[in-house]
């Protein structure tokens, strides 16, 4: 069985074209080495490169064949290890899935670390404190009794209610992104609730009590000022600040 | 310098390293080195599923999926280790579900499940369900589920701790050295059980659906330390990469319904494989996208790729079941999926081959001794559960089921023995290195060198494969390699040096590249993801084996490869011509 000719449209058309159309781009990049100088920088970078090409693919560009010190952290290069999370042109992303044409290359591009985390070099902050709110809320599923023979059974109703959630790659896009977040370093962060989330809603789960506890602290979940930064900023398209407020709904009826 | 001690070590925090960190930290004090953040690792990338005889939605057994594997490596499999996968897949599935792993659902609640390439039913007879899946972030889950179960039990990590040696004594395992990358520190890991766990050489290719950290760093160490390296030229190049990046779209989007068509809109996959159609082997699938290529049946303006067609796919079924490969091909090709075919090329994705290790992951320093205390698993290991072409799902298998295993071995060794002295000034080979290279004044620079090394890798020794093709891209490498000695990095700090570390990685890249080239130019046969247009078919007579390669080091400091073969293990299936 065998269909008729592809039908193209233009979009398939524009993404198959031959004969790369080439710009020059700058990057203004915020670099900082405290080994050779206590102060942050910014640096101008020139590139001739393809529009289509990622940030990420530019910083490697930059990396490879100007500056060998430029520091950014990057492994899969397509969104699904958050390694790469900056701040391009003043809104956090990962490098690797921003296309330059997305971010108006007629003007220079800047890039700069992640806010509320410590700077160690260029773009490469202190995650430590990051990981640590997210161990803080317990982040493993915690079930009573003895275990099943088989799968513990889940309707795809009761699946699909924390799916969203399930798809944080730990970026902290969203947390570098909150203004609480920035000006107090306790507040558990919306990566962490993103996570607690996660397992509060997950019928398998029964440690959603101690969860809600933990994030019933004062710098747990009622510092969100509801901003949606979080939201505009996650790289995966969780709706991070609904998360929040469902987890502040079941901390006031205890339902979830 | 700081020197530690531990139990056991464990090298990498990929699916394979946690999951045997998991099972070790239970049982002796362990330390796992890590390159990257644990959630960074590439095992997050994987997609489609992890295949296991559950029989959730239709009939299934473990031993069609033993068949399944066996031929799908193209009887290069060692077939007991096979056996031992895919009967112990049943609980490496059950054991993840009960660990948080939010499976996809059936109706009546249990794990779904759903086709995938090369799995049959009753050896070969059509399609079967049987990869258990997550959406389309199999990978994800698992890596996130693991990475949450090692925060449950208190696994110590030491992130951005890169491994580059390890310590032998007295025959036996005393421990690895390793750079601290945020300070330029070295460390020394004493340790009476060590496991490698640090995934694949995938960056030695242009095209490639790889991480940029897979270097093939695990690999590379155990060969300066004189271990061989089993069945090399065994790499595997996944159908459907998006053209020209590399990224890679899940075999579950042709488990899906999805079809492969060249320029005429024809769905060529009939005509190479009549039953399995879209879902024959990915070796099987490559060769024939190419062979479209070659005749002129390419897709665009330059004919190179072909298409993945989901348009006659419900939405609804595109957005529950593969949201994020739909996601990719709007984000980096602008296209939508819905109505639009997806352009596609092979790319490279899996080493089937690597540090040869027996089914309790032990390690093998000859076709029969062990190293005592040491282990591997995963993607830097060869079981050989694989072949030569390993099946889709069976890698996220593979790392849970041999994974567990190894972290439970390397764990009772180390419980049962004592530690080994280290070795004199054990350090050195490491500190000379990172002297060397961040003291070079060379012309000559890492980018430079790895794009050419992407370039032969990927002109001489992908899907097709001829002798002067391979002798090219030996030749290109033994001057690259040369080449490399007069590198230098501009970085000469010791904070966050990544152009020391990627200078490192290149070379790592270069001899395992070399490896591959050479045993690949050795074997005058075409088997699995090992294409030889002028050997075209199999010869079970002569290379019924695994190659195992050796460093060889000369009086003057020279080195050579030196090629060795090792029987395949052959319980139940006797070779037969493969067809799907």
């Amino acid at each position: 069985m065998s269909t008729p000719t592809v039908e193209h449209s233009a979009a398939l058309d524009a993404a198959e074209a031959g004969g790369i159309q080439l710009i020059t781009v700058t990057f203004r990049i915020r670099r900082f080495n405290p080994e050779e100088h206590p102060d942050p920088v910014w640096v101008d970078y020139q590139l001739t490169l393809d529009p289509k090409e990622r940030v990420l693919d530019a910083l490697n560009k930059i990396k490879w064949e100007q500056d060998g010190t430029l520091t950014y952290r990057r492994s899969c290069a397509h969104g699904i290890c958050g390694s790469d999370a900056m701040r391009i042109n003043g809104r956090n992303r990962l490098a690797c899935k921003t296309l330059i044409k997305d971010v108006n290359p007629e003007k220079p591009i800047t890039i700069e670390a992640i806010k509320g985390l410590t700077v160690l070099k260029d773009l490469v902050v202190d995650m430590d404190p990051f990981f640590q709110a997210y161990k803080d809320v317990m982040p493993f599923l915690i079930t009573k009794g003895n275990e099943p023979t088989r799968e513990r059974l889940q309707s795809a109703e009761d699946r699909e209610r924390f799916d969203d959630t399930t798809k944080c790659i730990l970026c902290a896009a969203c947390t570098s992104s909150c203004p609480v977040f920035w000006n107090d370093g306790q507040y558990f962060g919306p990566a962490a609730i993103v996570n607690a989330h996660r397992f509060i809603f997950d019928s398998r789960d029964e440690g959603a009590e101690q969860r809600l506890e933990i994030l019933n602290d004062r710098e747990g979940v009622w510092r969100c000022r509801t901003t949606f930064n979080c939201s505009e900023a996650c790289p995966r398209g969780i709706e991070v600040t609904k998360a929040i407020q469902e987890v502040k709904r079941a901390l006031v009826t205890r339902r979830f | 310098m700081q020197i530690h001690q531990y139990d056991t070590v464990i090298v990498g925090a990929g699916g394979a390293g946690m999951r045997a960190a998991i099972e070790s930290t239970q049982r002796s004090r362990t330390a796992v080195l890590t390159k990257l953040y644990p959630t960074r690792s590439h095992t997050g990338a994987a997609q489609g599923g992890m295949c296991a005889a559950l029989a959730n939605v239709e009939e299934d057994n473990w031993e069609w999926h033993t068949f399944d594997t066996v031929k799908g490596g193209d009887y290069l499999v060692d077939q007991d280790a096979a056996e031992i996968m895919c009967k112990e897949a049943i609980d490496a599935v059950l054991d993840l579900e009960k660990m948080g792993l939010p499976f996809s659902r059936t109706e009546a609640g249990r794990i779904d499940q759903r086709r995938f390439g090369g799995h049959s039913r009753n050896h070969g007879e059509a399609p079967v369900r049987r990869s258990c899946y997550a959406a389309d972030r199999t990978g994800h889950m698992i890596l996130q589920t693991l990475f949450q179960n090692c925060v449950k039990h208190g696994v110590e990590f030491f992130n951005e701790f890169y491994v580059l040696d390890l310590l032998i004594n007295e025959g036996k395992t005393a421990g690895v050295v390793a750079y601290e990358l945020a300070t330029g520190e070295i460390h020394v890991f004493q340790a009476k059980a060590v496991v490698f766990a640090s995934g694949g050489t995938g960056k030695m290719f242009k095209v490639s659906s790889n991480a940029h950290t897979l270097t093939g760093d695990g690999q590379a160490v155990a060969y300066r330390r004189g271990l061989p390296l089993e069945d090399m030229e065994f790499f595997q190049f996944h159908p459907t990469g998006i053209w020209r990046m590399g990224i890679l779209l899940t075999e579950g989007a042709r488990g899906e319904g999805g079809i492969l068509r060249n320029k005429d809109g024809e769905r060529f996959m009939e005509r190479y494989a009549p039953v399995m159609k879209d879902l024959a082997s990915r070796d099987v699938c490559s060769r024939a996208i190419y062979t479209e290529i070659r005749e002129g049946r390419g897709c665009g303006p330059e004919g190179d790729h072909v298409y993945l067609d989901l348009t006659h796919l419900p939405p609804e079924q595109l957005d529950a079941k593969l949201p994020d490969i739909t996601e990719f091909a709007r984000t980096y090709l602008g296209i939508e999926p819905y109505t639009d075919p997806i352009p596609i090329q092979p790319t490279a994705h899996y080493a089937m081959g690597g540090i040869p290790t027996n089914v309790e992951g032990e390690v093998l320093r000859n076709n029969t001794d062990i190293v005592p205390g040491l282990y591997a698993a995963g993607e830097v290991a060869c079981v050989s559960v694989h072949g030569a072409n390993r099946l889709g799902t069976n890698s996220l298998l593979d790392i849970n089921v041999f994974g567990r295993r190894a972290g439970i071995a390397a764990a009772d060794y180390a419980n049962a023995n004592e530690f080994v002295p280290l070795p004199e000034n054990p350090e050195e080979l490491v500190q000379t290195m990172v002297e060397q290279l961040r003291e070079s004044t060379g012309t000559e620079s890492v980018g430079q060198i790895r794009k050419e090394l992407q370039e032969t890798m990927d002109t001489n020794a992908m899907v097709y494969r001829t002798g002067d093709t391979l002798k090219q891209a030996v030749e290109d490498i033994a001057a690259l390699k040369e080449r490399f000695k007069n590198v230098s990095i501009q970085d000469k700090g010791y904070r966050y040096n990544t152009d020391l570390l990627e200078a490192i990685e290149l070379g790592n890249l270069l001899d395992l590249a070399e490896v591959l080239a050479v045993s690949a130019l050795a074997r005058e046969e075409s088997r699995g993801g090992h294409y030889r247009e002028d050997f075209p078919t199999r010869d079970d007579v002569k290379f019924m084996q695994h190659t195992m390669a050796y460093q060889e080091v000369a009086a003057d400091g020279s080195t050579s490869i030196r090629l060795d073969y090792k029987p395949v293990v052959t319980t139940r299936y006797q070779p037969m011509e493969r067809k799907y």
